[in-house]
């Protein structure tokens, strides 16, 4: 039964990553990404983290993918042109990366961690939940914590100073915009 | 079912990004390649919390999406202000840093 929820997952975030990678117009492909993100959310409540599948679920899927979609929306189709800067990037691409996953599956699969083979071990009750999440961020990872509050909030500013110039400064007449 | 096989998945979904981020042309679609790859790193890391047991590799995931929040909303941002100023996106045109 796991396994059957397994590989539709997986099957779903794999068929979302290639289908974002392959779709020529970005608004479909954030589409994709969304059909991934939801894939991924069932992996992880596979794998007994329920809080971050949550905040996957309406972070990601919710909040960022709408800031895409946005985006997308505003900015309009970007065509591509087939013109290539270095010769043959569309063949050496493909082939990088199959050497990257090669490399990186001989790295998981060579790794002496134990687990590897095995189902994992049993979990206390409660694994993953927000309770135990919140512990953790309160207790032992408070400066972890207040580091990515105060990251978001140097993001939202900059990002307001990025998208917003224009107005604070006072554009002369004959300036080309 | 067998923990190595979400490993193998992970590495799958980085290496698809790598290939996205490596062939396409369009800014937005090089930071949902970006996306991909960070959210292949994330399933690596709660497969590893899941197999020893430990939640502090959850702590980790979340705190890659609260960084994956931000890069979003500056590079949105940035995307932003070059479609107002009418700077082609293409990441091949941009090429002015080059020495």
């Amino acid at each position: 039964m796991e396994a059957v929820a397994f590989f539709i997952g997986a099957l779903g975030a794999m068929g979302g990553a290639v289908a974002v990678i392959a779709l020529r117009n970005p608004f479909y492909s954030v589409l994709a990404l969304i059909v991934h993100l939801f894939s991924l959310a069932g992996l992880f409540l596979l794998l007994h983290a329920e809080f971050v599948a949550a905040a996957q679920i309406v972070v990601y899927a919710g909040a960022v993918m709408v800031l895409y979609v946005f985006v997308a929306a505003y900015v309009g189709n970007i065509e591509e042109p087939m013109w290539e800067p270095i010769a043959g990037q569309r063949l050496l691409a493909p082939l990088m990366a199959s050497a990257l996953f090669v490399e990186l599956t001989i790295a998981i699969t060579g790794s002496s961690l134990k687990a590897l083979g095995t189902n994992g071990p049993t979990i206390p009750f409660g694994f993953g939940q927000p309770a135990s999440i919140g512990r953790f961020f309160l207790e032992r990872f408070l400066i972890v914590f207040e580091a990515a509050s105060i990251l978001l909030l140097v993001a939202a500013v900059g990002a307001v100073v990025l998208a917003g110039r224009r107005r604070t400064t006072a554009v002369p007449s004959g300036e080309p915009t | 079912m067998n923990m190595d096989w979400y490993l193998v998945l992970s590495a799958l979904l980085f290496a698809t990004g790598a290939v996205g981020v490596l062939i396409r042309r369009s800014p937005v679609v090089i930071l949902l390649c970006l996306e991909l790859m960070l959210n292949a790193g994330n399933l690596a890391l709660i497969t590893f919390s899941r197999m020893l047991g430990d939640q502090q590799g959850q702590i980790f995931a979340i705190v890659v999406m609260v960084v994956a929040a931000c890069e979003v909303v500056v590079g949105l941002g940035l995307i932003v202000a070059m479609y107002r100023r009418r700077i082609p996106l293409n990441v091949d045109d941009l090429r002015q840093l080059r020495g």
